[in-house]
Order: C-alpha cells, then structure tokens, then sequence
C-alpha cells in the first residue's frame, strides 16, 4: 500500500538512513552476542561448566576412589606425587573429593533453586496478577513457610524424612519457594500496572496470552538474578545439612562436608578445610556474576548492541 | 437514529470506590458513534474522558465498576457480553490507541511481534504468517525500512515511530471503532500533525468510526465532525463541529473556547480562565456541576440538574439558560 510522502521521515532518528546496510548479526541471537561480551560473566559460565564437567565426569578424572583410606599416607600436602592437592585425615584424594563431592554439592545448589524458582514464578504472578483472594491465600502461606528461619525450616522438612540428596533437594526447594514468589509478586505488581498491559488487554489479549507474553518477560530478570545468586548460597546450605546428618550420608561428601569434617585438623592440616571452601567460593562467585550477565543480557533496554 | 451507528452508549455510570463516598467518574453518558466519523470527546483532566472510553472497551478495573447503562455494540449490550466475548471485540471490532506511546509498548517485543500477538489473538493463523502482517502494518502507517525494524524493540524508537506502532496494532484487524485516548498529548507538535493526520487518513480508509479523546481544541477543529463536551462526568453539550466553534450554546463550552489561544491573538488581551475548579466528584453541586463556576447561573441552576435538551438537528445542550446565553455573548 503506497505511504504518502509526508507521513514518512517526520521522527527523524527513527528512521533509518535509506540505503543503510542491514546489520550483520542475525538478530536473533543479539543476547547471545551481548552475553559473551561481558567478560566477567563468560568467565563465570566457564568456571561453573569446568565444574560440572569435573562433577559429571569424575570417574574418569581422578585416578584414585574418594572413599578409599590410607592410614600411611594421612594429611598429605598439596604437591605429594600421586596426590596433587594432598590427602585428608584419612589419607583420601582431595582432588577425588573434591571432584565427587561437587556432584553432591552442585545438585544441591542447581536442582532445588531451579524448581523453586519455576514453582515461586508461577506463584507469584498468579497472587501478583490474579490479586484478591487467590493473592491473599497465596501469600499468607508463603508468610508461614518464611516465618521459620531457613535452615530452621529446612531441618524440620529434612528431619521427618529419610536423609539423603532426594531429601536435601526437596527441603531445599521448599524453603526457597516462598522467597522467589514474594519477590515474584512484587515484580508482577509492578509490571500488571504498566500501561502496556492495559494495551494488552485492549488489544483484545487474554489472561494466559498476557501472563505469558507480557508478564513473564518481564518478571523474569529479577528472578534469573536472584536465583543463581541463591544457588551459591544453597551450596551452603546444604552443607550445612549434611554436617547435620540430614543430607549426604558419610562417607559420601560434599563440599560443605569436607570443610566441617576438616576443621578439627584444621591446624595440623589446614589445605583438608581451606581447599573446599575456596572451591565453594569461587563457584558461589561464579553463580553471582554469571547471574549479573544474564541480566544485562536479558533485558533489551541495557544491552547494547 | 439512523443505522450506521455502530456504538451506542445509553446512560453509562462508572463509579470508584463503594455506593455511599465512592467517586461517580461517568455519570448517566449517552452518545452514538457513527461509522465514517470523527467524535471528539473534549473536556479538562478528570471530567470522564478516559473513563468513558476504558468503560466502553470493559477496561475498569476495581475498585472502579460500570454501574449502569448500556454499551451497545451493533445493538449488542458490551456488558451482558462474557469475558471471552469481550475479548474478540476488543482489537478486533474497537481498537484502541493510548497516551503514552513511551510505556504502552511492552519493553521486551519486538515492533513486530508485538503487534502480531494482537493479529493472534484474534485470527488463528501462525506466528510467521501475523509477524508478515505486521511488516505489512508497519509500512502502511509510514514506519520506514519496515521489515527491518520490524525486529526492533520498542526502545530503538522515537516516541512517535512508537505511536505509529500502538496505531498499526489498533488497525491490525480492521476495526469498526478507533479509540484514540489523547493519541498526541505525549509528542511534540511537528509530530502531533504527521500521526494525527495519519490517524484521520485511516479512519477515512477504513470507513471506521473514530473516537478522538482529546482536550485540545486545535485538533478538535482539524479533526472532528461532531463534538462531545464533557464537565465533571456528564456530557454538557453535544454538536457539529461548526455548530461547537461558531454557536456553542453551554457557557462552559464558551469559557473552555475563551481559553483557547490561536496564534494571532492580540497579546494584550488576556486569556480568560475559568473561574473556580472542577467540583470534588464525591460531593457534586446538586443542580448543575457547572453552576458554581458559571457566569449565567441563576437560582433554578443550583436546585436541578438540566438534561440535554435538542437545539436544532444535531446540537443538544444541557443547561437551563441555553436559549439565553447565545444573546449574552
């Protein structure tokens, strides 16, 4: 259909120059590409992929069992040939160790956050768009489970049934939920007030079509962000489990195990404790800035293209 | 009435908050929208502009409710009709264009997907098929180089290229009625003329039946055919538009036109506000809302409250004076 002349070019900076090459990256994958531009953040992704890849294919990567003790060989330092990071208090590998105690710690960290984060999603924006009485039951459930302090209410959930990672998991999950709807909700309120929305509907879209398309995209950064800063924390978390007897059952560790299984040597052999909580900081790190770069790159308005 | 109308309202009442202290925003509006025409509804901020126009397209969201009257689309009454019904006809029979082209644009879709979602919601056709549409759309209200900016988001734009968005969205599916709820107010004047133009070009196209919101009766004169002057929640007085400008007949109509500046105005003579504010809605003056502020206002003034009442075909005023006020000037 033929645009008159005078309706066109008015908005100057909007339009583009005629004759003006198309941009040459697809533009599907522009958040890709402003992704891989943060540097700290692909720094992140690669230390967090090293480490799943060393949890998933630990059988293959350590020469010695985990579980297996040398009374001769006990409080090795890192560098002993053989050992290249040492041995604990019963003469395990700390390289094995570490490597299969980060299976445990990051299913830990990675399952339960993941779930609550889906099931605290939906939660919180049917309470947040939804409001009234679905809003009010929602949310004052979710005040009872934060009522209780978070390790407190995890031990309660752990306790009643048999320890164990399915255990842990779903403790985990349930604590985080009430966390993620809340700040869920609130990211709703704000968004469902947006005139977009009202366009939205006036534009004849339903409820699912707009909690979809329109709500979720844009709930959805905060969340992203606090979730894998929450997945660092759960490492710890769970840690603190299975120092309870909650969790993995010995001689099974995590990361967190090997630090409070450590500590009474904590002189005699400091490498034992300091080697997996270093280990569980550069990984909570590495969830922190990874969480950042996903935000830049998933909001159109601060990447920059 | 004659049988292209294709929107009637019948005495429509929306109110905020409860019975007693709540806020009658739309008080007893009634008017017909005619296929092939502008109506520009004007009045100040808060007079029931917007209400009436979310009203119409079921978008009153509590605590505000439409309380009575009847929105007859095609002589089918808007609030007998369930949610789902409403949902077909709002963008596909009554379009609507906003504002604030800034906000009223989702942040995170592209140009072209967010007007294909509106194509989706109404047509079953596939994603691929509506964003061409789209692109279609986008060209036809003079967004340049459409394919590609198609792919843009919202943020890329001026507010104007976004305007020309929420306008392309608002026709995707050829509506009957175009809501434009002061389309210009947030835009600079050069840009102003260019979507309003571009507006009124599609309305004629479309043979649609647009409704202009506006308060500036510069547009009203460029763009209308008949006229709607709202005060405090009612319509005051209702005409053509030469009938407005040359012969209005309610003495607010008269004073809002006394406020008007035209470019060759003499500097020296002052412009001539209105007395007085708006009433506080929640205790409206029993007689007529206008009377505490009007120059003309007699006794019989503050004890009823005057219907509209036909002067002529097409020009109807609700004042107790208006066969007197036309001498008065």
């Amino acid at each position: 259909m033929d645009v008159p002349s005078d309706r066109v070019g008015v908005d100057g900076a909007a339009v583009a120059p005629p004759g003006e090459p198309r941009r040459p990256l697809s533009q599907r994958y522009w958040r890709l590409f402003a992704f891989l531009r943060d540097r700290t953040a692909v720094l992140a992704a690669v230390v967090l992929l090293a480490a799943a890849l060393g949890a998933v294919f630990a059988p293959w990567l350590s020469a010695h069992d985990p579980y297996e003790a040398d009374n001769l060989l006990r409080f090795a330092p890192p560098g002993t040939p053989g050992h290249l990071l040492g041995t604990d208090q019963q003469g395990r590998d700390m390289v094995a160790r570490l490597l299969w105690g980060g299976r445990v710690s990051l299913l830990v960290g990675v399952v339960p956050t993941v779930l609550a984060s889906i099931i605290g999603l939906a939660l919180g924006m049917l309470a947040g768009y939804a409001r009234g009485l679905l809003d009010q039951f929602v949310m004052r459930v979710l005040d009872v489970l934060l009522a209780f302090p978070m390790v407190l209410l995890a031990i309660a959930i752990a306790g009643v049934l048999t320890p164990g990672v399915t255990t842990e998991i779903l403790a985990i999950t349930v604590v985080l939920v009430p966390y993620v709807g809340r700040l869920a909700r609130t990211a709703t309120l704000g968004v469902v007030t947006m005139p977009y929305i009202e366009a939205a509907r006036a534009a004849g879209g339903s409820s699912p079509v707009i909690l979809a398309r329109y709500v979720l995209p844009n709930v959805l950064s905060p969340i992203v962000v606090y979730a894998t800063t929450l997945m660092g924390l759960m490492i710890v978390v769970g840690a603190g489990l299975s120092f309870l007897g909650l969790g993995v059952q010995p001689p099974v560790a995590d990361w967190g195990t090997m630090v409070a299984d450590g500590r009474v040597v904590l002189r005699r052999a400091p490498h034992v404790t300091v080697l997996p909580g270093v280990v569980i900081l550069i990984v909570s790190l590495a969830f922190n800035f990874l969480g950042d770069g996903l935000r830049d790159a998933l909001d159109p308005r601060t990447a920059r293209r | 009435m004659s049988t292209d109308v294709v929107l009637e309202l019948r005495g429509l009442r929306t109110r905020f908050g409860p019975e007693r202290g709540g806020t009658v925003a739309v008080d007893g509006v009634s008017f017909a929208l005619r296929r092939g025409r502008t109506t520009a509804l004007v009045g100040e901020s808060g007079s029931g502009k917007s209400v009436t126009a979310l009203s119409i397209m079921g978008l009153i969201e509590p605590p505000g409710h439409v309380v009575a009257g009847e929105i007859l689309l095609d002589g089918r009454d808007l609030r007998r009709a369930g949610a789902r019904e409403f949902e077909g006809v709002r963008g596909s029979r009554i379009g609507m264009v906003f504002q604030d082209p800034l906000t009223s644009l989702n942040p995170v879709l592209t140009f072209g997907s967010q007007i294909a979602e509106t194509i989706r919601a109404h047509e079953p056709i596939s994603r691929a098929a509506a964003e061409q549409r789209a692109v279609r759309l986008l060209e036809h209200v003079g967004v340049v180089d459409a394919a590609a900016r198609a792919q843009d988001y919202p943020h890329h734009f001026s507010g104007g290229m976004r305007q020309r968005a929420l306008i392309a969205a608002a026709i995707a599916c050829r509506p009957d009625i175009i809501i434009a709820d002061e389309p210009t107010t947030a835009l600079d004047v050069t840009v102003q003329a260019t979507i309003l133009r571009l507006l009124h070009d599609l309305q004629q196209e479309m043979h649609a039946s647009l409704l202009l919101i506006t308060h500036d009766l510069g547009v009203v004169a460029a763009m209308a055919d008949d006229v709607l002057v709202m005060y405090a929640g009612r319509v005051v007085e209702r005409a053509d538009v030469d009938t407005l400008f040359h012969a209005p007949r309610h003495p607010y109509t008269r004073a809002l036109l006394g406020c008007a500046t035209g470019i060759e105005d003499d500097r020296r003579a002052p412009l001539q506000p209105i007395e007085g504010m708006p009433p506080d809605l929640r205790h409206p003056p029993p007689g007529c809302r206008f009377a505490p502020r009007c120059r003309h206002a007699v006794a019989a003034c503050d004890a009823a409250s005057p219907a509209l009442q036909p002067f002529g075909a097409a020009h109807e005023v609700a004042c107790h004076r208006a066969a007197e006020v036309l001498a008065d000037a």
